[in-house]
């Protein structure tokens, strides 16, 4: 083979071979490291997996936040306004995180149903929800809102 | 008055913007000398009217004119003055009033200092980056204009700058990091000048280079810097999270970095053209989507403002522009520019050409991990985070090869090298580097694979570098002597790779040795981390400008000596938002870390207390990259000799 048509075989091969590796290492390691966003009231309803990684974000519920004496246990409940979550957390919590704010909690789900969180995320600045925060209250105050309706409904014969 | 200025003053530039975008290019594709002379006019025209809005908005900020809507936002009177100066790009309006005076800097750069250039590429360098600087005013202008008032209801105080940023690191950070964003916008102008002229000759690279190298340089310290200020300002004690906004920044480096390389390729043998080209297209397009990203509110994140989405769309069009426009215009006119060539795997060119690929899949798998959790969203898939195992998983490994290839590559001729002598440095190499991975991780008490691997490629870089320069100034009367002969670009390269090798073990052994522990603390109370023995003495209150600070006191011990006093503080600000300080005694070795929690009723505190052995060198190794960019810009070839041209160009100047 002419020798420029063999170096650029060479190279086409090397290109195809290594993306190829790359493209199949990152879709396997992205499925083993994706953390799914669920609202509290999805949890509470079931349909979360457990042993699964997830992320759960709401308002913290006010008066809810329970310091276990002499350790750096703590414990509280999100909220998105429809359905509420107890999550466990050992460690210090973020300085912005406070009840009747925004908070994201990761971990796992623990049978109860609670999630043992391992990382508990809140907003940096007073102006600024998660975006994903913001969906969930809205989809959880409609939910409460629909349903509400509904009894109404069905409580006037 | 002073607010209605400044607009105007970015109205006029804007104006400015719109012809110097036009006429040059005109001029160019009509042989006009006039049209094409009238860039730099523009370029600098452009430059002093942005300075006199970012003036504008700087002096409102001083002069606490809260009836500007985003100072009463970011600022407010009890702020000290060099917060309310650096408040000016505290926050999304103000810091794209930043990023359009870098732009219009760079711009009026590239006038003042092309004079030996042809007058064709100068004018359509210009006209390119005058395009973008349209697309950025109008943004500013349509979008987020930052002198916008609230009158008649102007108020009384202004509602602080998020105390997060009320630090040394904000004033630095984002002007450095836009810097070298904005930087890689002159190697995207030269391509797009190069593929409209068809013409990419040595004197192009030779011009292109040290534009790349500065910007490389400024993104690499902005990069560094962000690293560092997110290290004792967030108080997590990491200094790398796979933020979406840092990978925003790190893949215009990455790609900045192929294009480094490659351009040494281009000038030395003329290879790689379209390589090149692409590279500078793509490093600016990923500046450019980095800018989406964290202006876009699309994403959870430090940097993410509070923002309305038009803003996302507008930067989403004009990304979609300037990619879709600059890659048609690539297909279209890089085929001219091919030249055939030819060179053996054992060559310099071979292993860039592999960095270049390596440094391309690393900048893929982050693209994916961080645009991934949008696709999802937009596609209904879920509410997804990808986390950092993601990340460390790829950019581990192919970190370590690169430093491997990185180690030969260096050492290599052009063209082709015989075998022989690349096994011996090879052989000399690992002498070193098995060794090392053998017994310098039990300097820090147990041997860890992780750590072993980082120090293995270091000491491999370290050694074949080393080993290079020992031998290229052999050729000389003395060893001294020799080492003065070597060119500023040799220089240059010794200290980057020397820096990569230094950032390489910092980050392994703090990976892999860093203590952590979160306790409860009373006053008198010992916790043992690591070998030292932080002495908790209590908490005491004082008053800082514009908060309130409790101030935790922490002595450290080690073998029963004091080795340093730290004071963590737990800050309140006006506002009421509450900021953690960490206290952090840095030394080359190590850094201890104590940052106060939360008081957990009478006088017991959440205390949490890391030991980071070399932390120190991440960082270091992040400068000696930055300052192996510069050294090489200093080479004696990119200095011409300027004989005749001075009088053609004050000619030039007086007609």
């Amino acid at each position: 083979m002419h020798p420029v048509r063999k170096r650029r075989l060479l190279v086409v091969v090397f290109i195809v071979v290594v993306s190829s590796i790359g493209i199949g290492l990152a879709t396997y390691a992205l499925r083993q490291n994706m953390n799914l966003f669920y609202t509290p009231s999805q949890v509470v309803a079931g349909t979360v997996p457990e042993d699964v990684r997830i992320r759960v974000g709401g308002m913290v519920v006010r008066d809810s936040v329970m310091r276990a004496a002499g350790s750096l246990g703590v414990s509280f409940r999100l909220t998105d306004g429809n359905g509420e979550l107890l999550v466990h957390y050992t460690g210090i919590l973020p300085d912005l995180f406070a009840e009747g704010q925004a908070a994201v909690a990761a971990g796992y789900l623990r049978s109860g149903p609670a999630l043992e969180a391992d990382q508990v995320l809140a907003k940096h600045d007073e102006n600024y929800t998660p975006p994903e925060v913001v969906d969930a209250m809205k989809t959880g105050h409609a939910a409460r809102a629909a349903r509400e309706a509904d009894a109404q409904g069905s409580s006037t014969p | 008055m002073i607010p209605e200025y400044g607009h105007f003053a970015l109205i006029l530039a804007f104006c400015l913007s719109l012809v110097l975008a036009v006429v040059p290019m005109l001029g160019a594709a009509l042989r006009r000398p006039l049209w094409m002379a009238c860039a730099r006019s523009l370029a600098v025209g452009q430059l002093v009217f942005v300075i006199i809005s970012f003036g504008c908005l700087a002096a409102a900020f001083l002069g606490d004119d809260f009836s500007v809507r985003y100072v009463a936002q970011n600022s407010d009177r009890l702020l000290p003055d060099h917060y309310k100066f650096s408040a000016v790009w505290g926050a999304h309006e103000g810091s794209l009033l930043l990023w359009m005076l870098v732009l219009a800097g760079w711009t009026a750069t590239v006038a003042v200092f092309s004079r030996d250039l042809p007058p064709e590429l100068v004018a359509r360098v210009l006209a390119v980056m005058g395009m973008i600087a349209v697309g950025f005013h109008l943004f500013l202008l349509l979008t987020s204009n930052p002198f916008e008032r609230v009158l008649p209801m102007a108020p009384a105080e202004g509602s602080d700058l998020n105390p997060l940023l009320q630090d040394f690191g904000l004033i630095v950070h984002p002007p450095l990091l836009y810097m070298g964003y904005v930087g890689l916008s002159v190697p995207f102008a030269f391509a797009i000048a190069a593929l409209l002229g068809g013409r990419m000759d040595v004197a192009w690279t030779r011009w292109t280079r040290p534009w790349t190298n500065i910007a490389w340089a400024f993104l690499t310290i902005g990069i560094t810097l962000g690293s560092w200020w997110a290290y004792y300002e967030l108080g997590w004690g990491g200094w790398w999270f796979w933020d979406p906004v840092e990978n925003a920044s790190f893949m215009p480096w990455l790609i900045a970095t192929a294009l480094v390389h490659s351009l040494a390729v281009t000038e030395k043998r003329g290879l790689f053209r379209g390589w090149t080209l692409l590279l500078a297209i793509f490093a600016f397009a990923l500046s450019l989507l980095g800018t989406f990203l964290v202006r876009s509110g699309v994403l959870t994140s430090v940097h993410a403002f509070a923002s309305d989405p038009t803003r996302g769309v507008f930067v989403l069009m004009f990304l979609g522009v300037v990619i879709g426009g600059s890659l048609l215009l690539y297909g279209l006119r890089a085929p001219t520019l091919r030249v055939p060539a030819s060179f053996g795997w054992r060559s310099r060119e071979a292993f860039v050409l592999a960095n270049n690929a390596l440094l391309a899949v690393i900048t893929a798998v982050i693209l994916l991990g961080t645009l991934y959790p949008l696709v999802a969203d937009v596609m209904g898939w879920g509410k997804i985070s990808v986390g950092p195992p993601y990340f460390n998983s790829f950019f581990v490994p192919l970190t370590l090869t690169l430093a491997l290839l990185m180690g030969i590559g260096a050492l290599l001729q052009w063209k082709d090298s015989a075998l022989a002598p690349m096994a011996r440095t090879a052989g000399l190499g690992a002498l070193v580097a098995v060794p090392a991975a053998g017994l310098l991780p039990w300097l820090w008490g147990s041997w860890q694979w992780g750590a072993a691997l980082a120090l293995a490629a270091a000491a491999w870089i370290a050694a074949l570098t080393v080993q290079d320069l020992w031998r290229k100034s052999a050729f000389a009367p003395t060893r001294w002597l020799g080492l003065r002969r070597l060119r500023g670009s040799y220089w240059g390269m010794v200290c980057a790779h020397l820096g990569v090798a230094v950032a390489i073990a910092g980050a392994g052994v703090a990976a892999s040795y860093s203590s952590q522990q979160e306790v409860q603390m009373r006053p008198g109370e010992v916790l043992a981390v690591a070998g030292y023995e932080f002495r908790f003495d209590g908490v005491t209150e004082q008053d800082g400008p514009n908060y309130r600070a409790q101030t935790g006191a922490f002595d450290v011990y080690r073998d029963g000596r004091a080795v340093a006093h730290l004071a963590p503080e737990k800050r309140r600000y006006q506002g009421g938002q509450v900021m953690t300080e960490a206290g952090i005694d840095a030394s080359l070795g190590r850094d201890l870390y104590v940052v106060l929690g939360e008081p957990l009723g009478d006088t017991a505190w959440a205390v949490r207390v890391h030991v980071k052995p070399l932390m120190r060198w991440l960082w270091v190794g992040g400068v000696l990259i930055a300052l192996g960019a510069v050294i090489a810009v200093g080479d004696r070839r990119y200095r011409r000799p300027l004989p005749v041209r001075a009088d053609v160009s004050a000619h030039a100047t007086g007609s």
